[in-house]
This record gives C-alpha cells, sequence and structure tokens, in this order.
C-alpha cells in the first residue's frame, strides 16, 4: 500500500530526489551535548513559505513602528512638544499622542506592564511561545541581521564555505562588509531610542553636529554595542542562555497550547528509501530525512526531538517541511502547529494505542492521505476556562485604566498643614495656620484657579503675594502644565476660636473648564481656647 | 569524602561525593562565562587599587595614581554649587532688601538660605519653626517688639538686642520696680495692665492701678498700653505675652522684669547671611 501511495504520486518527486542537507541540531535527544560544549556555529538557511512571509511583514512593522514613532507629531498647542510620543524626562512628562502623564499618574505604565504580563499568559496559553517566535525585538533583529548576512555572504552552503575558507581578501572584505552594516544598523538602533526622550528633528541635527548631550551618545553606544553584540554575534545564546521567557513561557504552555510540532505520527519511520523499505516489507513515515528543518532553523536545533525548551516557535521549519511535502506531493503539515492533545490523539491512533511502534499506516487513508481519525486543531480549543480568566484579567486591567484615564483629573489640589509652629496666635487674640497649597494644572494651556474656603465660618483666608479682592478665595493664575505652590494663612477670629468646628475644605475650581478639587483641611487651634 | 569517583546515572557527571539522604551533589564545572567574569574581576580589582585608594598603611593609605578623593569630590561639587549661585548671592549682598523682596527669584532663594541658615543660628532660641518659646519671641505672629517691617527686622539680627558687642544694638531696658513701687501698687498695676485685655481680678484693684500706671508706665509703654518699637517697650494691649499673661507673671515681671539678649550677626555672619535671614523671618508671618 505505501508503494502504491507512492505510486500514486509518480507526478511529484520521489524521495530519493529531495536533496538531503547535511545539517546537524545543536544539540539533540540521541546526542546530548555536555552543558558546558563550546558553542556549535549555526548558518540558518533562508525559508520560504506562509509563515516566512507572516514574519516579513512582521518585521517590516515592527521595525516600522520602532524607527519612526519618535518622528510623529502630534499638535498640543504652543505649550507643549509636539512630538507624538515623548518621554520628557527633564520635565517628568510623558506624553503619548492625546495623552499626558505626570509622575504621579506613573500608576498607567505600572497598569499597562500589568496588562502586557498578562496579555503574554493570554497569547502563550493559546499560541504557545508566538513573542519569541515573531516580535521579540531579539528574534526581529537577528532576522534583519540574517538577511544582511545572507545578502553578502550567501546562503548556508556559502557561509559554511566563507566560514572554512582560509583567510583571503575576499572573505576580509566580505566579512568587514557584513559587519560595517551591522554596526551601521546598530548605530540607526542606539539612534531611534534617544529620540523617544527629546524632540527628535532638533536632537537629530545637535547628534549630528556633535552638540548633543553626552549621554545621548552614551546611550547610542551602549545601545549600538547591546544591538550589535546580541543580534549580530551571540543571537540564538542569548535566547537559550540568557533569556528568563523560554522558561517562564513553557511553564504557561497546557496540552491546549499551539505549538511548533513535529507529528512523528506520521512521520515516523523516517526514510530517504520508500522502494527499498517497501520491498523488505517496511512501512515508511511522510519524513524523508531531509533535514530541511533543520538547516532554515535559527535556533540550530532539530524539531524532531519534540517541544524543546530553545524552540523559539518561528515556525520556520514549518515552511521548510511544507515546502517538501509539496514536492513530494503529500499533505503539508508534517510540521505544524499542533496542542499536545491532538498530538498524543494522534500518536495514540498511529502506535494502536501506545502498544506498538509508530506505523503511519494507521492513519493513512486507503490511497494515501490522512485518515479521517486524525484530530486537527480546532479554533473552539482557545476558549478555555484558562483564557477565558485571564482575557477577563488583562480586559478588567485595561477597562479600569480606561475607566481612570477618562474621569481623571486635570486639575489637583495637595496641601500640606504647617506643623511647626502649629499654629500662631496673633495679637487681636486670633488664631493663624499656615499651609502649603499646591495648584497642579495639568494641561498645557494657563489657567486661573479659583481657591475659596469652605467651612470655618468667620475664617479669613490670605494667599501670600497675591491680591485678592475677597477675604475668602483667591484667583491665583498657574502656568501651562505646571504646579504652583502658593502659602495661603488662614486667620479664625478670637470670638470663633470656642464654638467653631476645625475642619474646612479647600476648594479649587476652573470657572472656565468646570474642573475642581476639594481638599479637606483641618485648623489647628490653641489647647483649652475651647 | 568517597574513595573513588562516583558518577550520575542520568547526567553522566561525576558527584563531589557528598551525600545527603541518597541525594548526591552534581560536580558541574562552572560556566566559562562565569569564571571569565571571575578572572577579570581580580584583574579589575588590581587596575582599582593602583588607580584609587585601597591599601591601608600605619596612618594613611595609599592615594592611588589618579589622585582622587572623597572629600575633593565634595569641594569641587560645593564650589560648583556656589559658582551657580554666585550671581544670585551677589544680587542680594548689592542690592536693598525692598528690592530684593519685589524680585521673585531673589526673595525665594534668600528664604531658602534664610531659612537655613536660621536653623543653625537662631532656632536655639527661637525653635525650628520660629515659634518662640517664654521669653523668647515668636516670630510667626504680628506683634513685634523692635518692629516687623523688613528694615526693622534687619536691624534687629544685624546688631543684636542688648548685646554688649554692639554698639548700635537696640537698648531699652525696664527699672525694676520693685525698688521703686510698693507691693500693693505693683498689684495694683498689674491688675490694670490686665484690664487692658481681659477682666483683672478685681475691678477696684485695677481702677487704683490706673494712676500708678500712667505715673511710671505710660511713658514708655504707652497710655493704653500700645507699647513703643523704639524701646522695645511691649504691646501691653495685646493677645501676645513674652513672660505671661497672668497677674502673677506680670507682677513678677514688674518687680523684677527679666529681659532677654539676642547677639548681633552681622559681624558673625556677614551682611548678605543677615539680609537672608532678614527675608526669612519677614516671610514667616507671610511679609506683614
Ligand atoms: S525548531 Fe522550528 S520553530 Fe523552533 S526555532 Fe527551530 S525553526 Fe523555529
Ligand atoms: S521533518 Fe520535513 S523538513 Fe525535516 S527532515 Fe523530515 S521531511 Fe525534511
Amino acid at each position: 500500500m505505501t508503494l502504491a501511495t507512492e505510486n500514486a504520486a509518480s507526478s511529484t518527486a520521489s524521495r530519493e530526489a529531495v536533496e538531503r542537507i547535511d545539517a546537524e541540531a545543536v544539540n539533540t535527544a540521541g546526542k546530548r551535548q555536555p552543558l558546558y560544549a563550546p558553542r556549535k556555529k549555526i548558518f540558518p538557511k533562508r525559508a520560504s513559505g506562509q509563515f516566512r512571509r507572516f514574519k516579513w511583514l512582521i518585521m517590516f512593522v515592527t521595525l516600522g513602528i520602532y524607527y519612526l514613532t519618535p518622528w510623529l507629531r502630534w499638535d498640543r498647542g504652543p505649550y507643549a512638544p509636539d512630538q507624538a510620543v515623548l518621554v520628557d524626562l527633564a520635565n517628568r512628562r510623558f506624553y503619548f499622542f492625546f495623552i499626558e502623564i505626570w509622575p504621579q499618574e506613573f500608576f498607567y505604565i505600572a497598569g499597562l506592564l500589568v496588562m502586557a504580563g498578562i496579555g503574554l499568559f493570554l497569547i502563550t496559553s493559546t499560541v504557545g511561545r508566538a513573542w519569541c517566535g515573531y516580535t521579540c525585538p531579539q528574534t526581529v533583529w537577528v532576522d534583519l541581521f540574517l538577511v544582511v548576512e545572507r545578502a553578502i555572504e550567501g546562503d548556508r552552503n556559502a557561509r559554511i564555505k566563507l566560514d572554512a575558507a582560509p583567510f583571503s581578501a575576499g572573505k576580509l572584505a566580505k566579512r568587514s562588509a557584513k559587519h560595517l552594516i551591522w554596526v551601521l544598523i546598530a548605530v540607526a538602533t542606539g539612534g531611534a531610542w534617544v529620540f523617544y526622550f527629546a524632540d527628535a528633528p532638533s536632537l537629530f541635527v545637535d547628534i549630528a553636529t556633535a552638540q548633543a548631550a553626552p549621554v545621548a551618545y552614551m546611550t547610542i553606544a551602549v545601545l549600538t554595542a547591546t544591538t550589535y553584540v546580541f543580534g549580530g554575534l551571540m543571537r540564538e545564546q542569548v535566547c537559550t542562555y540568557m533569556c528568563p521567557w523560554p522558561r517562564i513561557q513553557a511553564a504557561m504552555l497546557d496540552e491546549n497550547s499551539l505549538t511548533v510540532t513535529y507529528n512523528d505520527w506520521r512521520g515516523e519511520p523516517r526514510s530517504r528509501h520508500a522502494k527499498k523499505a517497501a520491498a523488505e516489507g517496511r512501512t515508511v513515515g511522510d519524513c524523508v530525512d531531509c533535514n530541511a528543518c533543520v538547516a532554515v532553523c535559527p535556533m540550530g536545533i532539530d524539531i524532531r526531538d519534540g517541544q524543546q525548551l530553545e524552540c523559539i516557535t518561528c515556525a520556520l521549519c514549518i515552511d521548510a517541511c511544507d515546502g517538501v511535502m509539496d514536492k513530494l506531493g503529500r499533505e503539508r503539515g508534517l510540521i505544524s502547529y499542533a496542542t499536545l492533545s491532538d498530538y498524543n490523539a494522534n500518536m495514540a491512533l498511529a502506535t494502536a494505542g501506545g502498544t506498538e511502534t509508530i506505523n503511519p499506516d494507521r492513519v493513512r487513508r486507503e490511497g494515501g492521505g490522512l485518515s479521517d481519525k486524525v484530530a486537527h486543531f480546532h479554533w473552539r480549543k482557545i476558549f478555555r476556562p484558562r483564557t477565558f480568566v485571564y482575557f477577563g484579567a488583562w480586559s478588567l486591567v485595561g477597562l479600569v485604566m480606561l475607566y481612570a484615564l477618562l474621569t481623571r483629573d486635570r486639575l489637583e489640589v495637595n496641601v500640606l498643614h504647617d506643623r511647626n509652629p502649629q499654629y500662631v496666635l496673633l495679637s487681636d487674640g486670633s488664631v493663624r495656620n499656615g499651609y502649603t497649597v499646591k495648584l497642579l494644572n495639568m494641561i498645557p494651556e494657563p489657567r486661573v484657579i479659583l481657591v475659596s474656603l469652605e467651612g470655618l465660618t468667620g475664617a479669613t483666608m490670605n494667599v501670600v503675594g497675591l491680591d485678592q479682592p475677597d477675604d475668602r478665595s483667591a484667583a491665583v493664575p498657574v502656568d501651562p502644565d505646571r504646579l504652583r505652590e502658593v502659602r495661603i494663612f488662614v486667620t479664625l477670629p478670637a470670638d470663633r476660636l470656642s464654638e467653631a468646628d476645625t475642619s474646612f475644605r479647600f476648594v479649587v475650581e476652573d470657572k472656565a473648564s468646570f474642573e475642581s478639587d476639594v481638599y479637606r483641611a483641618s485648623f489647628n487651634i490653641p489647647e483649652g481656647s475651647r | 569524602m568517597s574513595e573513588k569517583e562516583h558518577i550520575d546515572e542520568v547526567s553522566g557527571v561525576s558527584t563531589t561525593g557528598h551525600e545527603w539522604d541518597g541525594i548526591r551533589e552534581l560536580d558541574n564545572p562552572m560556566p566559562r562565562w562565569w569564571v571569565w567574569t571571575f578572572y577579570a574581576t581580580i584583574v579589575w580589582s588590581i587596575g582599582y587599587t593602583v588607580a584609587y585608594p585601597a591599601w591601608p598603611l600605619i596612618s594613611d593609605a595609599t592615594r592611588g595614581v589618579l589622585g582622587y578623593s572623597s572629600r575633593q569630590e565634595l569641594t569641587t561639587t560645593m564650589e560648583a554649587v556656589s559658582a551657580e549661585q554666585a550671581d544670585l548671592r551677589a544680587a542680594i549682598a548689592e542690592k536693598p532688601l525692598d528690592e530684593i523682596l519685589a524680585d521673585e527669584t531673589l526673595r525665594r532663594f534668600a528664604t531658602a538660605a534664610g531659612d537655613a541658615a536660621f536653623k543653625v543660628n537662631c532656632s536655639q532660641c527661637h525653635g525650628s519653626g520660629a515659634q518662640g518659646s517664654a521669653g523668647y519671641p515668636n516670630l510667626n505672629d504680628d506683634d513685634w517688639l523692635w518692629g516687623g517691617d523688613i528694615e526693622a527686622i534687619h536691624q534687629t539680627i544685624a546688631h543684636g538686642v542688648r548685646f554688649d558687642g554692639d554698639d548700635d544694638t537696640r537698648f531699652g531696658e525696664m527699672p525694676a520696680f520693685g525698688d521703686i513701687l510698693s507691693r500693693d501698687e505693683i498689684r495694683q498695676v498689674a491688675a490694670h495692665v490686665v484690664s487692658f485685655t481681659g477682666t483683672p481680678s478685681d475691678p477696684a484693684l485695677a481702677e487704683a492701678g490706673a494712676q500708678v500706671y500712667a505715673d511710671n508706665c505710660a511713658s514708655c509703654h504707652g497710655d493704653a498700653g500700645q507699647g513703643d518699637v523704639t524701646f522695645g517697650a511691649p504691646n501691653l494691649a495685646d493677645a501676645i505675652w513674652l513672660y505671661g499673661s497672668s497677674e502673677a507673671q506680670i507682677a513678677a515681671q514688674v518687680r523684677q522684669p527679666r529681659h532677654g539678649v539676642m547677639p548681633a550677626w552681622q559681624e558673625r555672619l556677614g551682611d548678605p547671611t543677615v539680609k537672608q535671614l532678614s527675608v526669612y523671618v519677614y516671610s514667616l508671618g507671610g511679609g506683614e
């Protein structure tokens, strides 16, 4: 029967026609490397296919966001910077399009981090290490660096040859061109970072004319170094040895999470010689042992060994193997995104419940193709209690933050009550308390803020250094997007001391926007005056 | 230690020979990067001890070829700070007090600097919040023995009060009426003084004290007890009492007055600091 399927696909290449790539995984189940083995060089081959195309797109978008964001403009009027995304450390403000954040509102950032964390749980529990494989800066930049490497040194075989070649002018030229372009990318990466912290166009001019602050150059230098070293030199070592995600993310996977899987229930026993096997009466699996999946792997591993810590689920091996399956005229998906539960079900099918070794005939239909009993991923598996909990927590944080953002005050008052002295007895017997009142005008426009006393009948208020027509209120002009601190003396006449309720309120209002804020204050009076 | 090398079956790594309840410790080598980092720190530390002060000697320590010292760093920082403030200090030294008050930046700087100087030089008597105590005036209130405008405050701080070492010091002394008036007269006058602001224990006594007051006290303290800043004669008709407001306390003060002394600060601190102190003290009451 195997022979029949093989013949049925006679329009396509035979097994032997599939080129066998001489690729050895850096670490395999069959040949475990000692923990401290020296690094083996990896020369990932260029892959092509749907996932590779998707990854090009994501690379384009993420790099685009990173490099271009600081150059976006956003009009905030004459009193605030017009950069859409700006971390203004000097003035301690963070601008994100229409949102402006003061340092005391940093909890929004904390909230975003919480959301990012829960979002990562959610993504990981559904589609596995998608963050690692597609969007992690390490992956994206390594990909970019590999593009350069391939453009200059050629694809896998050419690179292996070049690496083994003795030193020559040509090798030197290629190598230095590669490293030069890498360094340029690294400089651009470090350079883009600092633009988030200052007005990008003027900083660009300053940097180019050597007039920027030393810290700008230092930041660029550090990030250039890390980009070059991590993206160009260390690559997969960062993921395997330095990064905590592989450890954490693996813990978030369950049997319903999608991971890149080698479906050995249809691939094994792998063989390059179907006819010989058939002649000997053996069935062979779909895997032709061509090593295409190993050759493209940027981590240098063999997915056929199963789920492993090193695998970033970049899905390039899926593309490579799908190409081979297409050539052979078999269904794609020998390597595929699959869940552990589907895998186990299919494995049980192929091994007759684990009683025998894998026999791919059990998962095949008469005349080729996969049997209907083979389990495939169904999108409904995404909706599990676990993902609901993650999604619920994620949206809860998001909604709370959104609510807080939409209803937040852009006018605030903070008050410090003098403690030393707690009160001052004046010559007419009245008692005075001092308050340091901080008015926060959190919009980029100048405002006149009306401060008034509420309660404490008979008391008068005096704002130091301000003309005040009314002795219970004062209009205080505050600069755009600034805090203004004023000293306010509240005086309670002698005849009110005995009966006054000593709690009162400072009310601040912006008559134009109807915003207001209240501070509940208390008034100290000498002991025994009641 | 175990006699012969033991190899762990699972990992194929030799063990240290230590065993706890059947659990053995693998003898894995240190990661190479770790070992190299360790060596690098040793090399670094040698360079460091050459470059920076490091090795203790009998009475000193090696200086390091870079000549670094934290004390020097502090001095440099302090010099840099005072260089930055030089303009402000010069302006304060030059400008008259009313101009300093009118200039927002100068006023803020002088207030902050005056606050610091106050904590060091003045708080011992007047309290850290300038709230004073019995015998030491509260500087927050609106009652000023020697005048509460900025010039008067400056004058008082610069030359002190009843301070021997300064010819321009504020001077005013109340005679000890214990030698001049009889005990009854003193009780009468004390009752009268109380009647300016409150209710004396015995109205008749206060009535009688009116004449004594007019004869002996009014010349300095004023007919209605309003005081006089030229002699530092306290206002007796307000709520603020330096030595207490009871009849007995007033009588004691009449009999044998206590007089506080405040040193002159002009020479000790220099005029700019005295100006800063004046601005600070003036600011306490919000500049009344
Ligand atoms: S095994 Fe496949 S999915 Fe995993 S890192 Fe290698 S190529 Fe990417
Ligand atoms: S899994 Fe696919 S790509 Fe990998 S060796 Fe087998 S046939 Fe080739």
